[in-house]
Protein backbone atom coordinates (compact mmCIF):
# COMPACT_ATOMS: atom_id res chain seq x y z
CA UNK A 1 0.00 0.00 0.00
CA UNK A 2 1.48 3.57 -0.72
CA UNK A 3 1.94 5.96 1.66
CA UNK A 4 -0.35 8.69 -0.24
CA UNK A 5 -3.29 5.93 -0.49
CA UNK A 6 -3.30 5.19 3.00
CA UNK A 7 -3.18 9.13 3.52
CA UNK A 8 -6.16 9.61 1.21
CA UNK A 9 -8.37 6.79 2.43
CA UNK A 10 -7.76 7.35 6.26
CA UNK A 11 -8.74 10.92 5.24
CA UNK A 12 -12.21 10.06 3.37
CA UNK A 13 -12.97 8.01 6.53
CA UNK A 14 -12.13 10.64 8.96
CA UNK A 15 -14.47 13.28 7.33
CA UNK A 16 -17.45 10.82 6.56
CA UNK A 17 -17.65 8.76 9.34
CA UNK A 18 -15.47 10.32 12.11
CA UNK A 19 -13.63 6.88 11.82
CA UNK A 20 -9.86 7.06 12.91
CA UNK A 21 -7.60 4.59 11.02
CA UNK A 22 -3.61 4.73 12.27
CA UNK A 23 -1.46 3.23 10.22
CA UNK A 24 -0.99 -0.41 13.07
CA UNK A 25 -4.53 -0.63 12.12
CA UNK A 26 -3.75 -0.84 7.98
CA UNK A 27 -4.60 -4.69 8.02
CA UNK A 28 -8.21 -3.29 8.49
CA UNK A 29 -8.43 -1.99 5.09
CA UNK A 30 -6.98 -4.98 3.45
CA UNK A 31 -9.41 -7.50 5.11
CA UNK A 32 -12.52 -4.88 5.36
CA UNK A 33 -11.91 -3.85 1.73
CA UNK A 34 -10.55 -6.28 -0.70
CA UNK A 35 -14.12 -8.02 -0.56
CA UNK A 36 -15.28 -4.84 -2.35
CA UNK A 37 -12.50 -4.49 -4.65
CA UNK A 38 -13.67 -7.71 -5.83
CA UNK A 39 -16.73 -6.98 -5.92
CA UNK A 40 -16.28 -4.24 -8.63
CA UNK A 41 -14.00 -6.77 -10.60
CA UNK A 42 -10.83 -5.10 -9.20
CA UNK A 43 -7.53 -7.54 -8.26
CA UNK A 44 -7.18 -6.36 -4.70
CA UNK A 45 -7.06 -3.42 -2.22
CA UNK A 46 -3.86 -1.79 -4.35
CA UNK A 47 -6.52 -1.45 -7.50
CA UNK A 48 -9.21 -0.06 -5.10
CA UNK A 49 -7.27 2.28 -3.01
CA UNK A 50 -5.46 4.30 -6.60
CA UNK A 51 -9.28 4.39 -7.86
CA UNK A 52 -10.60 6.49 -5.23
CA UNK A 53 -9.32 10.17 -6.29
CA UNK A 54 -11.30 9.51 -9.24
CA UNK A 55 -14.39 7.65 -8.02
CA UNK A 56 -17.68 8.51 -8.19
CA UNK A 57 -19.89 8.72 -4.60
CA UNK A 58 -21.06 4.98 -4.92
CA UNK A 59 -17.77 3.44 -4.12
CA UNK A 60 -16.80 6.34 -1.27
CA UNK A 61 -19.82 5.00 0.23
CA UNK A 62 -19.27 1.41 0.07
CA UNK A 63 -15.66 1.79 0.88
CA UNK A 64 -17.08 3.76 4.25
CA UNK A 65 -19.68 1.31 5.14
CA UNK A 66 -17.40 -1.42 4.45
CA UNK A 67 -14.89 -0.05 7.13
CA UNK A 68 -17.45 1.31 9.40
CA UNK A 69 -19.82 -1.90 9.99
CA UNK A 70 -19.56 -3.09 13.21
CA UNK A 71 -21.17 -6.09 15.22
CA UNK A 72 -24.16 -6.57 17.09
CA UNK A 73 -25.75 -8.34 19.22
CA UNK A 74 -29.18 -9.03 21.02
CA UNK A 75 -28.81 -7.28 25.13
CA UNK A 76 -25.48 -6.52 24.61
CA UNK A 77 -23.63 -6.61 28.00
CA UNK A 78 -26.78 -7.41 29.48
CA UNK A 79 -26.52 -5.14 32.28
CA UNK A 80 -27.15 -2.07 30.42
CA UNK A 81 -30.64 -3.61 29.85
CA UNK A 82 -31.01 -4.59 33.27
CA UNK A 83 -30.16 -0.93 34.61
CA UNK A 84 -32.64 -0.26 31.58
CA UNK A 85 -35.84 -1.93 33.15
CA UNK A 86 -34.87 -1.53 36.65
CA UNK A 87 -33.84 2.35 37.24
CA UNK A 88 -34.07 3.91 33.61
CA UNK A 89 -38.05 3.46 32.42
CA UNK A 90 -39.46 3.68 36.44
CA UNK A 91 -37.80 7.17 35.95
CA UNK A 92 -39.41 7.68 32.90
CA UNK A 93 -42.82 6.69 33.88
CA UNK A 94 -42.42 9.22 36.79
CA UNK A 95 -41.34 12.07 34.85
CA UNK A 96 -43.11 11.53 32.11
CA UNK A 97 -46.41 10.58 33.30
CA UNK A 98 -48.26 13.96 32.44
CA UNK A 99 -46.74 13.61 28.45
CA UNK A 100 -47.17 9.98 28.26
CA UNK A 101 -44.09 10.24 25.69
CA UNK A 102 -40.64 8.56 25.83
CA UNK A 103 -38.17 8.40 22.79
CA UNK A 104 -35.00 6.40 22.72
CA UNK A 105 -32.19 6.78 20.22
CA UNK A 106 -30.09 3.77 19.05
CA UNK A 107 -27.17 5.66 17.94
CA UNK A 108 -24.86 3.79 15.16
CA UNK A 109 -27.83 0.75 15.54
CA UNK A 110 -25.90 -1.65 13.20
CA UNK A 111 -28.10 -4.30 11.79
CA UNK A 112 -30.78 -3.08 14.92
CA UNK A 113 -30.39 -5.73 17.65
CA UNK A 114 -29.60 -2.82 20.15
CA UNK A 115 -33.04 -0.89 19.41
CA UNK A 116 -34.91 -3.85 19.44
CA UNK A 117 -34.10 -5.07 22.35
CA UNK A 118 -35.11 -2.16 23.75
CA UNK A 119 -38.53 -2.85 22.28
CA UNK A 120 -38.90 -6.40 23.27
CA UNK A 121 -37.92 -4.58 26.71
CA UNK A 122 -40.97 -2.12 26.26
CA UNK A 123 -43.38 -5.19 25.15
CA UNK A 124 -42.64 -7.05 28.23
CA UNK A 125 -43.40 -4.37 30.23
CA UNK A 126 -46.75 -3.47 28.09
CA UNK A 127 -49.28 -3.19 30.74
CA UNK A 128 -47.65 -0.10 32.75
CA UNK A 129 -47.08 1.98 29.44
CA UNK A 130 -50.73 1.17 27.83
CA UNK A 131 -51.65 4.97 26.56
CA UNK A 132 -48.02 5.48 26.10
CA UNK A 133 -46.34 6.84 22.91
CA UNK A 134 -43.27 5.36 22.64
CA UNK A 135 -40.81 6.33 20.02
CA UNK A 136 -37.11 3.95 19.43
CA UNK A 137 -35.51 5.44 16.76
CA UNK A 138 -32.16 3.46 15.23
CA UNK A 139 -29.50 5.70 13.46
CA UNK A 140 -26.70 4.45 10.83
CA UNK A 141 -24.31 5.70 7.99
CA UNK A 142 -24.74 2.00 6.20
CA UNK A 143 -27.91 1.79 4.10
CA UNK A 144 -26.64 -1.82 4.11
CA UNK A 145 -27.13 -2.02 7.68
CA UNK A 146 -30.51 -0.27 8.07
CA UNK A 147 -31.64 -2.72 4.88
CA UNK A 148 -30.73 -5.38 7.11
CA UNK A 149 -32.39 -4.12 10.70
CA UNK A 150 -35.41 -3.19 9.00
CA UNK A 151 -35.87 -6.06 7.47
CA UNK A 152 -35.43 -7.73 11.40
CA UNK A 153 -33.94 -11.04 9.51
CA UNK A 154 -31.09 -12.11 11.80
CA UNK A 155 -29.31 -16.11 11.66
CA UNK A 156 -29.09 -18.55 13.55
CA UNK A 157 -25.74 -17.58 14.77
CA UNK A 158 -27.06 -13.94 15.46
CA UNK A 159 -29.97 -14.97 17.34
CA UNK A 160 -28.33 -17.21 19.59
CA UNK A 161 -25.96 -14.44 20.74
CA UNK A 162 -27.32 -12.48 23.80
CA UNK A 163 -31.06 -13.77 23.17
CA UNK A 164 -32.90 -15.43 25.38
CA UNK A 165 -34.75 -18.46 24.14
CA UNK A 166 -38.10 -17.57 25.88
CA UNK A 167 -37.55 -13.90 24.01
CA UNK A 168 -36.77 -15.78 20.71
CA UNK A 169 -39.91 -18.14 20.80
CA UNK A 170 -41.97 -15.73 21.54
CA UNK A 171 -40.88 -12.82 19.52
CA UNK A 172 -39.16 -14.63 16.44
CA UNK A 173 -40.35 -16.96 13.61
CA UNK A 174 -38.23 -18.65 11.51
CA UNK A 175 -38.40 -17.64 7.83
CA UNK A 176 -36.19 -20.52 5.75
CA UNK A 177 -32.67 -20.91 7.71
CA UNK A 178 -33.36 -17.31 9.92
CA UNK A 179 -34.90 -15.74 12.11
CA UNK A 180 -37.38 -12.74 11.57
CA UNK A 181 -38.79 -10.50 14.87
CA UNK A 182 -42.26 -10.38 14.89
CA UNK A 183 -43.94 -7.17 12.74
CA UNK A 184 -45.30 -5.85 16.42
CA UNK A 185 -41.69 -5.41 17.62
CA UNK A 186 -40.51 -4.00 13.81
CA UNK A 187 -43.80 -1.39 14.02
CA UNK A 188 -41.84 -0.30 17.13
CA UNK A 189 -38.70 1.28 16.26
CA UNK A 190 -37.90 3.51 13.18
CA UNK A 191 -34.75 3.62 11.21
CA UNK A 192 -33.16 6.33 9.69
CA UNK A 193 -30.01 6.94 7.77
CA UNK A 194 -28.25 9.21 9.71
CA UNK A 195 -24.44 10.44 10.42
CA UNK A 196 -23.51 11.36 13.78
CA UNK A 197 -21.17 14.14 12.29
CA UNK A 198 -24.12 15.99 11.27
CA UNK A 199 -26.55 18.29 12.83
CA UNK A 200 -28.92 16.27 14.78
CA UNK A 201 -31.36 18.73 15.83
CA UNK A 202 -33.53 17.13 12.83
CA UNK A 203 -34.00 13.98 14.74
CA UNK A 204 -36.04 15.45 17.27
CA UNK A 205 -35.66 15.27 21.36
CA UNK A 206 -34.89 12.24 23.34
CA UNK A 207 -35.10 11.07 26.41
CA UNK A 208 -32.68 8.39 27.01
CA UNK A 209 -29.77 7.61 24.25
CA UNK A 210 -27.19 4.81 23.15
CA UNK A 211 -24.40 5.52 21.84
CA UNK A 212 -22.30 2.32 22.99
CA UNK A 213 -18.81 1.40 21.55
CA UNK A 214 -19.52 4.43 18.85
CA UNK A 215 -17.14 6.82 20.32
CA UNK A 216 -13.86 4.77 20.43
CA UNK A 217 -13.68 4.72 16.48
CA UNK A 218 -13.53 8.49 16.91
CA UNK A 219 -10.40 10.91 17.62
CA UNK A 220 -10.88 12.90 20.67
CA UNK A 221 -12.12 16.57 19.41
CA UNK A 222 -14.83 14.37 17.24
CA UNK A 223 -15.99 12.79 20.55
CA UNK A 224 -16.29 15.89 21.87
CA UNK A 225 -17.99 17.58 19.09
CA UNK A 226 -20.95 14.60 19.13
CA UNK A 227 -21.12 14.29 22.90
CA UNK A 228 -21.80 18.11 22.93
CA UNK A 229 -23.99 17.61 20.00
CA UNK A 230 -26.51 14.96 21.14
CA UNK A 231 -26.09 16.97 24.83
CA UNK A 232 -28.17 19.65 22.99
CA UNK A 233 -30.72 17.28 21.92
CA UNK A 234 -31.49 15.70 25.34
CA UNK A 235 -34.22 16.91 28.06
CA UNK A 236 -32.03 18.34 31.21
CA UNK A 237 -33.13 14.96 32.86
CA UNK A 238 -32.54 13.00 29.90
CA UNK A 239 -30.07 9.88 30.03
CA UNK A 240 -27.04 8.87 28.27
CA UNK A 241 -25.48 5.28 27.39
CA UNK A 242 -21.88 4.76 26.58
CA UNK A 243 -19.75 1.34 26.12
CA UNK A 244 -18.05 -0.36 28.61
CA UNK A 245 -14.69 1.17 27.53
CA UNK A 246 -15.97 4.85 26.62
CA UNK A 247 -16.50 7.51 29.21
CA UNK A 248 -17.07 11.48 28.94
CA UNK A 249 -14.70 12.17 31.74
CA UNK A 250 -11.88 14.68 30.28
CA UNK A 251 -14.25 14.83 26.69
CA UNK A 252 -17.39 16.88 27.54
CA UNK A 253 -18.55 18.67 30.26
CA UNK A 254 -21.89 18.49 28.85
CA UNK A 255 -22.32 14.36 30.96
CA UNK A 256 -21.39 13.33 34.00
CA UNK A 257 -21.64 10.14 35.40
CA UNK A 258 -24.54 8.75 37.36
CA UNK A 259 -23.40 7.74 40.66
CA UNK A 260 -23.16 3.14 41.00
CA UNK A 261 -24.96 3.20 37.70
CA UNK A 262 -21.54 2.40 35.14
CA UNK A 263 -22.00 3.21 31.79
CA UNK A 264 -24.93 5.85 32.53
CA UNK A 265 -24.39 9.44 31.86
CA UNK A 266 -26.63 12.72 32.99
CA UNK A 267 -27.27 15.66 31.01
CA UNK A 268 -25.82 18.32 32.87
CA UNK A 269 -27.02 22.08 32.45
CA UNK A 270 -25.05 25.10 33.62
CA UNK A 271 -27.35 26.90 35.88
CA UNK A 272 -30.56 24.04 35.85
CA UNK A 273 -31.59 22.60 38.86
CA UNK A 274 -30.08 19.16 39.49
CA UNK A 275 -32.74 17.01 37.90
CA UNK A 276 -33.99 13.95 40.41
CA UNK A 277 -32.80 10.86 40.38
CA UNK B 1 -16.13 -24.56 41.28
CA UNK B 2 -19.79 -25.30 39.10
CA UNK B 3 -20.29 -29.12 37.93
CA UNK B 4 -21.67 -29.27 34.65
CA UNK B 5 -22.97 -33.33 33.21
CA UNK B 6 -22.46 -33.47 29.53
CA UNK B 7 -24.87 -35.71 27.94
CA UNK B 8 -24.12 -36.64 24.19
CA UNK B 9 -24.09 -39.67 22.34
CA UNK B 10 -21.37 -38.10 20.04
CA UNK B 11 -17.64 -38.20 21.90
CA UNK B 12 -16.44 -35.12 19.43
CA UNK B 13 -19.10 -32.93 20.86
CA UNK B 14 -18.65 -33.95 24.49
CA UNK B 15 -15.16 -33.37 24.27
CA UNK B 16 -15.72 -30.06 22.41
CA UNK B 17 -17.64 -28.66 25.31
CA UNK B 18 -15.81 -30.48 28.25
CA UNK B 19 -12.75 -28.19 26.78
CA UNK B 20 -14.69 -24.82 26.40
CA UNK B 21 -16.76 -25.66 29.81
CA UNK B 22 -13.21 -26.29 31.84
CA UNK B 23 -11.67 -22.79 30.19
CA UNK B 24 -15.08 -21.79 31.88
CA UNK B 25 -13.82 -23.38 35.11
CA UNK B 26 -16.84 -25.96 35.30
CA UNK B 27 -16.07 -29.48 36.93
CA UNK B 28 -17.43 -31.72 34.25
CA UNK B 29 -18.79 -35.34 33.99
CA UNK B 30 -20.10 -37.03 30.85
CA UNK B 31 -22.87 -39.40 30.03
CA UNK B 32 -23.40 -41.00 26.61
CA UNK B 33 -27.52 -40.66 27.04
CA UNK B 34 -30.43 -39.97 29.18
CA UNK B 35 -30.22 -43.20 30.86
CA UNK B 36 -26.76 -42.70 31.93
CA UNK B 37 -27.46 -38.61 32.87
CA UNK B 38 -30.64 -39.84 35.00
CA UNK B 39 -28.19 -42.58 36.63
CA UNK B 40 -25.49 -39.45 37.51
CA UNK B 41 -28.10 -37.09 38.75
CA UNK B 42 -29.85 -40.04 40.93
CA UNK B 43 -26.64 -39.66 42.90
CA UNK B 44 -25.19 -36.15 42.81
CA UNK B 45 -27.10 -33.58 41.17
CA UNK B 46 -25.07 -31.22 39.45
CA UNK B 47 -25.36 -27.62 38.61
CA UNK B 48 -25.97 -27.69 35.33
CA UNK B 49 -26.95 -29.84 32.24
CA UNK B 50 -25.86 -29.62 28.57
CA UNK B 51 -28.11 -31.72 27.23
CA UNK B 52 -28.56 -32.88 23.43
CA UNK B 53 -31.96 -34.42 22.15
CA UNK B 54 -31.60 -37.09 19.98
CA UNK B 55 -29.39 -40.01 21.76
CA UNK B 56 -30.28 -44.16 21.73
CA UNK B 57 -32.09 -45.73 25.13
CA UNK B 58 -33.34 -42.43 26.46
CA UNK B 59 -33.50 -38.91 24.70
CA UNK B 60 -33.08 -35.80 26.16
CA UNK B 61 -36.55 -34.66 26.53
CA UNK B 62 -37.01 -37.77 28.48
CA UNK B 63 -34.36 -37.78 30.28
CA UNK B 64 -35.28 -33.69 31.41
CA UNK B 65 -38.99 -34.32 32.26
CA UNK B 66 -37.66 -37.91 34.65
CA UNK B 67 -35.07 -34.99 35.96
CA UNK B 68 -37.13 -32.56 37.17
CA UNK B 69 -39.58 -35.11 38.86
CA UNK B 70 -36.64 -36.27 40.97
CA UNK B 71 -35.73 -35.00 44.40
CA UNK B 72 -33.77 -31.50 44.11
CA UNK B 73 -34.49 -32.57 40.10
CA UNK B 74 -35.49 -28.87 39.65
CA UNK B 75 -32.30 -27.98 40.69
CA UNK B 76 -30.01 -27.89 37.83
CA UNK B 77 -29.66 -25.92 35.14
CA UNK B 78 -30.71 -27.22 32.09
CA UNK B 79 -28.86 -26.20 28.67
CA UNK B 80 -30.22 -28.46 25.65
CA UNK B 81 -27.45 -28.28 22.50
CA UNK B 82 -29.11 -29.82 19.46
CA UNK B 83 -29.57 -29.77 15.74
CA UNK B 84 -33.50 -29.17 16.43
CA UNK B 85 -33.61 -26.06 15.55
CA UNK B 86 -37.57 -25.25 14.89
CA UNK B 87 -39.97 -23.42 17.53
CA UNK B 88 -42.05 -26.79 18.16
CA UNK B 89 -38.82 -28.30 19.86
CA UNK B 90 -37.57 -25.28 21.81
CA UNK B 91 -41.39 -24.50 22.65
CA UNK B 92 -41.69 -28.21 24.03
CA UNK B 93 -38.11 -28.18 25.66
CA UNK B 94 -39.45 -24.65 27.37
CA UNK B 95 -42.59 -27.22 28.92
CA UNK B 96 -40.11 -30.03 30.30
CA UNK B 97 -38.17 -27.36 32.10
CA UNK B 98 -35.38 -26.35 29.78
CA UNK B 99 -33.75 -23.15 31.12
CA UNK B 100 -32.08 -22.39 27.77
CA UNK B 101 -31.22 -23.75 24.20
CA UNK B 102 -28.28 -23.73 22.14
CA UNK B 103 -29.34 -24.70 18.28
CA UNK B 104 -25.94 -26.64 17.24
CA UNK B 105 -23.64 -25.80 15.50
CA UNK B 106 -22.22 -23.62 18.34
CA UNK B 107 -18.86 -22.16 19.41
CA UNK B 108 -17.56 -21.34 23.13
CA UNK B 109 -19.04 -17.70 22.38
CA UNK B 110 -22.38 -18.92 22.37
CA UNK B 111 -21.84 -21.81 25.33
CA UNK B 112 -20.38 -18.52 27.20
CA UNK B 113 -23.46 -16.44 26.13
CA UNK B 114 -25.88 -18.79 27.19
CA UNK B 115 -24.76 -19.73 30.74
CA UNK B 116 -23.72 -16.37 31.48
CA UNK B 117 -27.88 -15.78 30.50
CA UNK B 118 -29.11 -18.42 32.90
CA UNK B 119 -26.75 -17.18 35.86
CA UNK B 120 -24.17 -19.67 35.59
CA UNK B 121 -21.47 -17.47 35.09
Amino acid sequence: MRPEDFDFVAKLLKDRSGLVISRDKAYLLESRLTPVARKRGMKGLDDLLGSLKTSGEDLLREVTEAMTTNESFFFRDIKPFDQFKALVLPRLLTNRAAKKTIRIWSAASSSGQEAYSLAMILKEEGAKLAGWKIEIVGTDISTEMLEKAKAGLYSQFEVQRGLPIQLLVKYFKKNNEMWQIDSSIRGMVQFREYNLLHDLKTLGQFDVVFCRNVLIYFDQPTKTRVLDNVAKIMPDDGLLYLGGAETVLGISDKFKPVPEQRGIYAVVRPGAPAPAR
Amino acid sequence: MKSCLIVDDSKVIRMVAKKILQELTFSTAEAEDGQQALDYCKGSMPDAVLLDWNMPVMNGIEFLRELRRLPGGEKPVVVFCTTENDIEHIQEAIMAGANEYIMKPFDSEILQAKFSQVGLL
